[in-house]
């Protein structure tokens, strides 16, 4: 699948499998808005999976469901096999608006998901560490929230989903609260991630660039209630250097030709 | 306190006060206002005695047993109404109402309910002190981050979990500013209780020293009274600072 130069993105029909599959997802909120409608979807092992689609489309209500932090009004979330009934171990959230606990140190926002799990204190904060300077945040373990920049607090928060070793992590527009050099940085880093970690990553951005840039597949969703309208495998070479992709023919065609799909759905 | 341009130290301000008292005192121009210093002599022998200490001890345990339910009661309760809309539905009135109410037209149906002891004394310091604690905690749980919650429980926090390392944590400034608060009541609540009462305690002594005409003894009186309250609240108010960072962080 990493080929670049042809110009054509490779299109699958939208057959569940993968470590995760959506089977038939449909979601209506009490109150009668149907933000989700009949979702079938495969998320490969390894791979990252971007969901893009206009405002509204129920992007961060099928993740919230991936999660099991919403139950879907119909249909089923399979993860390795098992029907999701709620939130596990085997997957982490990384949140839009970060969710650190003002109250703790950066150390213990990050051990706190191997907390609830009852890990023992000094092992959780071995770990801890480990993944706070795996994100560039060595000697900032004892710091508060508050005396974080945005890109530094988001940072934690993906501390955190990684410390807890998941195998999915689940991210809302991690990088939509960060300024654009930050962000792009994170963009760089996250390829790194992917390279390095062997997880898969189900990511919900706004941006075509963004998507194009960092992810295996792009699902395109309808505006509400959100349906699955394409598929592309981006069929890109991530481990490149960040310039040679940014300047690839094909990374650039296929921004263009997702904008003039996108581009239908707005009035 | 500023004058002239120039910062006056609150001392400065304290004995200003104290030597205008004194002078007025000194001119006998009103009965009720003896001199400071007698006052003070009044306030030294005043503590010595038994009556005084008894009273005291009445009041502090008072204090302590009827704030201690208040918290008891008012942080569940406000908990409660925070989480569940039907409690809020049920009781936010009644909250709303007693916490401006004036409850000193209470005491005397708690007089009649509870008698003319202590008992009195330490359901008035409840009832001054809960409603605000009430208020505030369901405030505080309601503006809780739901991201937070959610966060919890994508990493398998137990129901448990999400009120004792989230919701109670994360409300926790506004919690403590209800304390304040309350324990300012409650300490209203322990002096007009007494009072009201007028046979224990404190209340006692100032029936005392205002029917004999004991003035010094009754401004000695006074002023300690109003130490102590202005004391409690600064006690609060240096715990509520040391959490006082991360309110201003929750954004
Ligand atoms: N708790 C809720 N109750 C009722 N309706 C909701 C709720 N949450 C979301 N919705 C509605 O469901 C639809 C999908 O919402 P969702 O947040 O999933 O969209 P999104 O694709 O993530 O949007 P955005 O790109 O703006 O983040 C929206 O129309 C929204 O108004
Ligand atoms: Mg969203």
């Amino acid at each position: 699948m990493k080929t670049s130069g042809t110009t054509d993105p490779v299109e699958t029909a939208t057959k569940p499998d993968g470590i995760v599959q959506a089977r038939g997802i449909s979601k209506t909120y009490d109150g009668g808005i149907q933000a989700l409608e009949g979702i079938d979807l495969g998320f490969p092992k390894g791979e990252l999976t971007t969901l893009l689609g206009p405002s509204g489309c129920g992007k961060t209500t099928l993740l919230k469901i991936i999660a099991g932090l919403l139950e879907p009004s119909a249909g089923t979330i399979i993860v390795n096999g098992r029907a999701v009934t709620g939130p596990g171990p085997e997957r982490a959230f990384v949140f839009q608006d970060f969710a650190l606990m003002p109250w703790a140190s950066v150390l213990r926002n990050v051990a706190f998901g191997l907390e609830l799990r009852g890990v023992p204190r000094h092992e959780r904060h071995v770990i801890a560490r480990s993944h706070i300077a795996k994100v560039g945040l060595a000697g900032f373990e004892e710091r508060y929230p508050h005396e974080l920049s945005g890109g530094m607090r988001q940072r934690v928060g993906l501390a955190r989903a990684l410390a807890v070793d998941a195998e999915v992590l689940l991210m809302d527009e991690p990088f939509s609260a960060v300024d654009e050099q930050t962000r792009r940085k994170f963009q760089e880093d996250l390829l790194h991630l992917i390279q390095s970690e062997n997880k898969t990553f189900i990511f919900v951005t706004h941006s075509i660039e963004e998507a194009v840039y960092v992810s295996d597949q792009v699902v395109l969703l309808t505006p509400r209630p959100g349906a699955v309208s394409r598929v592309i495998r981006t069929g890109l070479d991530h481990g490149g250097s960040p310039e040679e992709l940014r300047r690839n023919k094909r990374y650039l065609d296929m921004v263009e030709e997702i904008w003039q799909m996108l581009r239908g759905y707005l009035v | 306190m500023r004058a002239f341009g120039r910062d006056i130290p609150i001392m400065f301000a304290l004995v200003f006060w104290a030597l205008a008292w004194e002078i007025v005192g000194r001119a006998e121009l009103v009965f009720l206002v003896p001199p400071f210093t007698h006052v003070l002599a009044a306030l030294a022998e005043m503590v010595q005695t038994g009556k005084f200490q008894d009273a005291t001890l009445l009041t502090f345990e008072s204090f302590a047993l009827g704030m201690g339910l208040a918290l008891l009661l008012g942080i569940p309760l406000g908990v409660l109404m925070g989480r569940v809309e039907a409690a809020e539905k049920l009781l936010g009135t009644w909250v709303n109402v007693f916490v401006s109410a004036p409850l000193t037209a209470l005491v005397p149906v708690i007089m009649i309910l509870f008698g003319l002891g202590q008992t009195t004394i330490v359901v008035t310091v409840m009832l001054f002190a809960v409603w605000i604690i009430v208020l505030d905690t369901q405030a505080g749980i309601k503006h809780v981050n739901p991201s937070l919650l959610e966060m919890a429980r994508s990493f398998g926090a137990s129901r448990l979990d999400l009120y004792a390392r989230i919701l109670l944590l994360a409300a926790l400034p506004e919690i403590l500013a209800g304390v304040r608060l309350g324990i300012i009541r409650a300490v209203k609540g322990v002096v007009i209780g007494q009072l009201l009462v007028s046979i224990i305690g404190y209340g006692e002594l100032f029936e005392l020293y205002s029917r004999n005409f004991l003035m010094e003894q009754f401004w000695a009186l006074t002023i300690l009274l109003f130490a102590f309250a202005m004391l409690a609240a600064e006690l609060v108010g240096w715990a509520e600072r040391k959490v006082e960072f991360y309110a201003g962080a929750r954004g």
